[in-house]
């Protein structure tokens, strides 16, 4: 047998894996099923304003979404994305009213974002507990920074220069910058999950992370660098929220962790980690905020909106579940 | 003649298009030590999970004290006083013996509250019969060998007519067997009758009463253990010449190949210590022993995957530094664990995700971006030259055979062009067909020049895919096997340290 020679490249298959195409057609079916029955019910819904509310409202979450779903792949979970989104947001305020300018500021909450990663990275793969007990703990220790740097009152930043407050209000031929940068991050970030030798490895370490191990992964460096780039994302939202809101509040973002993983899951993300795509979360986020929009159009009480999300994402996950135990034959 | 306590009668059992069992029989009298022999895959286990309730016949009849029952469920199978040892440990690790021992009385218990002190009592009472084990221990903390004798040890409190021993050695040292073996004798002359399921002629035929053949989900025969011998059971759990069922061996009379691995004093100071050997070019290696003599730790220490703490490992000659698994893969070692599912496949991903994994470096461009067209080819080459059965390279591996998983294990590591592949259990739970097609192929590359270590707890595949076998006990090699030399009994006679003239043979 020859074990050295390799033959010529045959024709492409399709590399899309039929399970979450199958996932992602069925989000966009549910979508538009959604939408269609909007358009008869709020003369509201089919317009170019509320389209952009929509878009606008889940663009800067999107970005953690992102983060969240790499995390979920590589079988990790964040549970302190809303606290450092909002410390990234405090932080950035406090040193720009310190009379730093607004861009090193940002950029001092994005690094700052980072290190949390870096730490909870460390208590993971160094000390070995799990994602969900560090993020845990993290989540709260967070939270008390953000209290402790504003004292507990929300920060105003008017002050702001009219250069930085375009990031998060201006537009670009129109087009909000929050969702050109949006989609530049999504579109990146599924380019490189899909394609980049570096993402793979967080495939093969969440699928079954000793056989990674025994095929020389570091399986280590693989959780402790997604840990890092998901509080990144965080970071990044958390300042460009900074920018569009022009204030910093330190109560900002609590629960987003659970709309954030939500999202995640119902896009196909699995908790035991191994799958999951940035378009199906992205898809997942929409859903679940083109039902918060049409709660409100219809006048349906904020009383009953949490409700009705946490069932749809129960069904969500308890379609998928009974798709793949039948598929398993 | 009294009723047979158990009889079994016709029974067939499917797993969707495959059937597992095929119109067995088997019955059981009273009082009997009755040994199920047949190679793995032949139905024993499909048989006792069929009779402990864990799992449903498709068609057939069993009968206890000649009434047919229905044992829809373990708990169903307990009151029928049928206990079942499993084969692989089934125990709550964080639990302490006792409480592990007496799972099923405690289920069934009508007190709200737990009386500890008389549990503790209960368990150590019935688990000095066996062994000195602490009661109050966690189960996570015992070694597996004190682990099986829970296991056991929690059959014998519920009280039971029929007990199933499913490979209860496999990981007992040869003292604790001993125990093992005396305590079925007292049970036996208690009239307890027990289904005795075991790989080692040894121990059936000092030990039972009958032996009943499987092969390939059929029943073969049922024999009284003083009518036949060890060879007749051996032929007719195969069914053929064994020679048949292997690939040809290397001639024995050819020159010796050129060394391409040779490792020297290699120890890690607790589970192996001071290996030597030498792998030649042509030849299959093969590394024998008991279960948790050390034989997967020195392929792992060999790989990197363990730290070592002396010796050396070298590669035609030259002397390797490897520290770790990437290490030996760059050197030209791979490694296949004998936990396919848990550390060898990626379930989820593709059969081209999944070849590829050890040659990502090799795919991937100057951008850092997989070249997926090479990846795709990579694996459609691989499958084709191994015949893995699928319906494309895009297809998840859990939509595979275990065998064809076994195959994609295989490509992902002949991918990289190794030297040197150690293969660990390379066809456990593999149905015979793809077996004998593993066996093959492996034969093929030691053909090609690549060196091939296969260690297996399988007598049969041990002895017949081998020029060589060596045996490893308590982490030392014991002894070394040429082709005249190699017999079940000298492979076990070392394996146990009843010594063997053979033994001086290694110092070469």
């Amino acid at each position: 047998m020859a074990i050295d020679t390799m033959t010529a490249p045959s024709p492409r298959t399709s590399s899309f894996k039929r399970v979450g195409t199958m996932r992602e057609a069925g989000l966009i079916a549910i979508i538009l099923a959604l939408s269609i029955a909007m358009t008869f019910a709020s003369p509201h819904f089919l317009t170019l304003g509320n389209f952009r509310a929509m878009l606008m409202s889940f663009s800067v979450d999107g970005i953690v979404v992102v983060g969240m779903t790499i995390l979920l792949i590589v079988g990790g979970i964040d549970l302190a994305v809303g606290s450092v989104v909002c410390f990234a947001m405090v932080l950035s305020g406090s040193l720009f009213l310190a009379g730093l300018d607004p861009w090193s500021a940002s950029l001092i909450g994005i690094f700052a974002s980072a290190a949390i990663g870096g730490a909870m990275g460390f208590f993971v793969t160094v000390v070995g507990l799990n994602h969900f007990i560090t993020s845990l703990a993290a989540m709260v220790i967070v939270r008390g920074l953000c209290l402790i740097i504003t004292k507990g009152t929300p920060l105003s930043l008017f002050t702001l220069p009219a250069s930085f407050k375009q990031v998060g209000q201006g537009t670009f031929y129109g087009v909000p910058y929050v969702i050109l940068i949006f989609v530049a991050v999504v579109v990146l970030f599924d380019f490189l999950l899909r394609r980049a030798t570096a993402f793979r490895k967080v495939f093969y370490t969440g699928s079954n992370e000793k056989a990674a191990l025994y095929s020389g992964i570091k399986t280590n460096q693989v959780k402790f660098w997604v840990t890092v780039l998901c509080s990144t994302l965080a970071g990044v939202a958390g300042v460009i929220y900074m920018s569009r809101f022009g204030a910093a509040t330190p109560t900002f973002g609590v629960g987003m962790e659970l709309n954030i993983i939500a999202a995640a899951v119902i896009g196909g993300a699995s908790l035991n980690g191994g799958s999951g795509t940035i378009l199906g979360a992205i898809l997942g986020i929409a859903l679940l905020s083109l039902v918060t929009s049409s709660l409100i159009l219809l006048n349906v009480s904020v009383y009953w909106q949490d409700m009705i999300k946490g069932c749809i994402l129960l069904a969500a996950v308890s379609i998928d579940h009974f798709l793949h135990k039948r598929k398993a034959v | 003649m009294a009723e047979p306590v158990l009889t079994i009668h016709g029974v067939t059992k499917h797993f969707g298009a495959v059937k597992a069992l095929t119109d067995v029989n088997f019955t059981l009298e009273r009082g009997d030590v009755h040994a199920l022999c047949g190679e793995n895959g032949a139905g024993k286990s499909t048989l006792m999970n069929i009779i402990a309730g864990v799992l449903q016949p498709t068609s057939g009849e069993i009968r206890v004290d000649g009434a047919p029952v229905r044992i829809a469920s373990p708990a169903v199978a307990q009151s029928l006083g049928i206990g079942l040892v499993h084969q692989e440990i089934a125990l709550c690790p964080d639990a302490t013996v006792a409480e592990n021992m007496f799972m099923a009385a405690t289920n069934r218990r009508r007190s709200p509250f737990m009386n500890y002190r008389a549990l503790e009592r209960d368990a150590q009472a019935v688990m000095n019969r066996l062994a000195a084990i602490d009661v109050r221990r966690k189960v996570a903390d015992l070694p597996i060998s004190s682990q099986q004798l829970v296991e056991i040890a929690k059959a014998l409190t519920l009280d039971c007519r029929v007990l199933i021993l499913d490979e209860p050695t496999a990981a007992l040292t040869e003292t604790e067997a001993q125990q093992l073996f005396s305590i079925i004798r007292d049970l036996k002359a208690n009239g307890i009758s027990i289904i005795y399921i075991s790989h080692r002629m040894a121990e059936i035929f000092s030990l039972c009463d009958r032996v009943t053949v499987f092969r390939d989900g059929r029943y073969v025969c049922t024999d009284r253990i003083a009518d036949v011998t060890p060879d007749d059971v051996v032929r007719r759990m195969v069914g053929r010449e064994i020679t048949q069922l292997y690939p040809d061996k290397r001639d024995a009379s050819a020159p010796a190949g050129k060394t391409i691995l040779s490792v020297e004093g290699l120890s890690d100071a607790t589970r192996f210590h001071d290996v030597d050997f030498e792998l030649r070019e042509g030849e299959i290696l093969g590394i024998g022993g008991l279960i948790g003599s050390g034989r997967t730790e020195i392929a792992e220490g060999i790989c990197g995957l363990r730290p070592r703490t002396a010796g050396s490992v070298s590669l035609h000659g030259v002397p390797q530094k490897i520290q770790s698994y990437s290490d030996a893969v760059k050197a030209g070692i791979v490694y296949l664990s004998e936990d396919r599912k848990g550390s060898g496949v990626f379930l989820e991903m593709s059969i081209a995700q999944n070849v590829s994994v050890l040659e990502l470096k090799a795919l991937t461009n100057g951008a850092g971006l997989l070249k997926r067209r090479a990846e795709t080819a990579l694996a459609e080459d691989f499958a084709r030259k191994l015949a893995v059965r699928m319906s494309g390279v895009e297809a998840p591996v859990k939509s595979l055979s275990g065998g064809n998983q076994q195959k994609v294990a295989i490509a992902k590591q002949l991918a990289v062009k190794p030297k040197v592949i150690l293969m660990d259990e390379p066809t456990r739970g593999i149905d015979v067909g793809a077996k004998t097609e593993i066996h093959r192929l492996l034969r093929e590359l030691a053909q090609a020049g690549i060196g091939i270590i296969v260690i297996s707890s399988e007598m049969p595949e041990l002895l017949g895919l081998s020029d060589r076998v060596l045996v490893v006990r308590e982490g030392r090699i014991a002894g070394e096997l040429g082709a005249d030399a190699m017999s079940e009994e000298a492979v076990i006679r070392l394996a146990s340290g009843l010594g063997n003239e053979q033994a001086a043979h290694h110092a070469a």
